[in-house]
This record gives structure tokens, C-alpha cells and sequence, in this order.
């Protein structure tokens, strides 16, 4: 069961993602625009490849779409890993009672 | 204040795998006694508010913009262990998916981000809290809590960036803290407002003091 201020925070996060990431500043944002003062932004490189660099999700010419594509896949995505950690870290506890009291036991 | 690939040498990265990386192997033994079941769904929900609410940056001076990073937030409803889950979670996604924050630099995104910003902010939100035990302190608490979270966590970037070479101490040091006193008010007004809208009706969303 959800409680319903959850409920809207998810739903904040849906509409930050779909309709209102698209129009984010891109401004440098504070370390970015201290590399670019002092030099050392240049050295930046990247070492994997992304699936959706840059949150453009890619085939999508419209960059706005894009942004809001990606926007939405990965906030899902990250409830999905996130709700899936918080269910593995309890599924431990649960079965994981006689670890903790072996340590006590030691 | 994501880090990208390349501007952190091996030995700092190395350093802030190794401190990051204990600090949330801890982070999972503690959340995995400290959670309440029916904190899942709100943990979920945390990250992906804090993921959507990273995307949108906000111009704050001067052409340089700033996001929340959240953490504060996440760790006054949910507690503090969780919370460096959360960020831990949102930052490797951003780094592998998204390009945001270079891979063999998680390790200090995540020391700066879920361990000092989140630990050294709560510190701050907690000493609100006791002194002032009421809504108010709360979210006084947070609003303070939320801006020292972020100015912390630009000092520990600047340390490392002059740690790998990149700059001067007395040069890079001073322009993230410039910069990040000014974000820091954008974090705390955003993780202010989240933390009032969800205790106003149910006040008992606000993780308790954790015990031991």
C-alpha cells in the first residue's frame, strides 16, 4: 500500500521528467562552469558507451522528445533498481535473522 | 557537481573508491536492519523523484546553473543509510546509462555526494532537530542541512580535482564554493518544500532518530 503523498511525489517525478526537463537550463552547472574558468573541463573524456548519452534518448531527432524519453525511462528505471535493492536489503533481513545472531553469539 | 572521466588520476579515484565504497557496504548493513518494510515503495519513489528532480537544472547566476542533489531530503524521511543507498543507486545509473559522472570516477561521486553530503548534511539537520524538537526544527533543519550538504560536497569535488593535479588549491577551492554557496539555497529550498509537503498531513513520514 502506497500512501498517497508517495503517490504524488512519484507522480511529481513523472511530470519533472516528461514535461519539464525538456525546458532545464543548459548552463554549465557550478563544477562545470569552474572547469571552463580554470581549464581543466578539457580533460574530460569519456570511457563507456552510453546507451542515452547526455538523457537524448537516441533516434530521436526532436531534442526536447528526447530529453522527456529519456527523462521518463530513466526515472522509472530508477524506481524499479531502487525499489529492487530496498526489497533485496529487507528479503536479507528476513532470512538473514540467524546471521545476525551468530555475530552477537561471536 | 558530477565528476566526468578524466579529471581525476588514479590514485584520488582509487582513494574514493575505497572510502565510498566501505562507507556503503556499511550503508547496506545498516539499511538492511534499519528499513521498515513499508518504507520499499517510498524508497523507489525517492530515488526516482531525486533522478527526475537532478535533471532539471536551474540557472542560478552568472550562466552557470545548479540541480538538487537530494540527499538531505532523502535522508530526513527515510534515514540517513537509506538515503546514501539512494544516492549510491541514482549515481551509478547516471554514470552508466546517462553519461552524467564518469565510471572509474563513481567511486568519488559517490564519496561526495551519497556519503559526505548526505552524512555531514543530516549532522547538521539533526542538531536542528534536537534543539527545536518540533515541525519547525524540522524543517529549519533541513533547509540548513540541505545547504551545508552541498557546499561540503563541492569542497570534497575541489579537494580531489587539486588532489589529481587539475588546479591550485587556493584557485579551484574558492570558485566551488562561490558557486555552490548559490546552489546549496537552490538544494535546500527544493528538499525544504519536498519535506514540508510530505509531513504536513502525515507528520510521522519523518524518519525517527535512528537508535544505535
Amino acid at each position: 500500500m502506497m500512501r498517497k503523498e508517495i503517490g504524488a511525489l512519484l507522480i511529481l517525478a513523472v511530470v519533472l521528467a516528461l514535461c519539464v526537463s525538456p525546458f532545464a537550463s543548459s548552463f554549465p552547472d557550478g563544477l562545470e562552469r569552474v572547469g571552463e574558468d580554470y581549464g581543466f573541463i578539457d580533460n574530460a573524456t569519456e570511457l563507456i558507451k552510453s546507451p542515452i548519452p547526455d538523457y537524448l534518448f537516441p533516434g530521436i531527432a526532436n531534442e526536447k522528445a528526447a530529453t522527456a524519453v529519456a527523462g521518463i525511462v530513466g526515472t522509472l528505471l530508477t524506481l524499479g533498481v531502487a525499489y529492487g535493492i530496498g526489497y533485496l536489503l529487507k528479503g536479507r533481513t528476513d532470512s538473514g535473522s540467524d546471521i545476525g545472531k551468530q555475530q552477537k553469539g561471536c | 557537481m558530477h565528476i566526468p572521466d578524466g579529471l581525476l588520476d588514479p590514485k584520488t579515484f582509487g582513494t574514493a573508491w575505497v572510502l565510498g565504497g566501505a562507507f556503503v557496504a556499511y550503508a547496506v548493513s545498516k539499511t538492511n536492519k534499519e528499513l521498515q518494510e513499508r518504507q520499499i515503495p517510498f524508497m523507489g519513489v525517492m530515488a526516482a523523484f531525486i533522478f527526475a528532480a537532478q535533471m532539471i537544472n536551474l540557472p542560478v547566476a552568472g550562466g552557470t546553473s545548479g540541480h538538487l542533489l537530494g540527499g538531505v531530503m532523502a535522508a530526513v524521511l527515510l534515514g540517513p543509510w537509506a538515503a546514501s543507498i539512494i544516492m549510491t543507486t541514482v549515481l551509478a545509473l547516471q554514470a552508466f546509462i546517462f553519461l552524467d559522472g564518469g565510471v572509474t570516477v563513481l567511486g568519488a561521486n559517490i564519496l561526495n555526494m551519497a556519503v559526505i553530503g548526505v552524512f555531514a548534511g543530516y549532522g547538521v539537520y539533526l542538531l536542528f532537530k534536537k534543539a527545536w524538537p518540533n515541525r519547525a526544527g524540522i524543517l529549519v533543519g533541513t533547509f540548513v542541512g540541505s545547504w551545508v550538504s552541498v557546499v561540503l560536497a563541492a569542497a570534497a569535488c575541489g579537494i580531489e580535482i587539486v588532489a589529481s593535479g587539475m588546479g591550485q588549491f587556493n584557485i579551484v577551492l574558492p570558485a566551488m564554493l562561490t558557486w555552490h554557496v548559490l546552489i546549496g539555497l537552490v538544494e535546500a529550498v527544493i528538499a525544504t518544500a519536498v519535506v514540508s509537503y510530505l509531513t504536513q498531513v502525515r507528520p510521522d513520514l519523518v524518519q525517527q532518530t535512528a537508535k544505535a
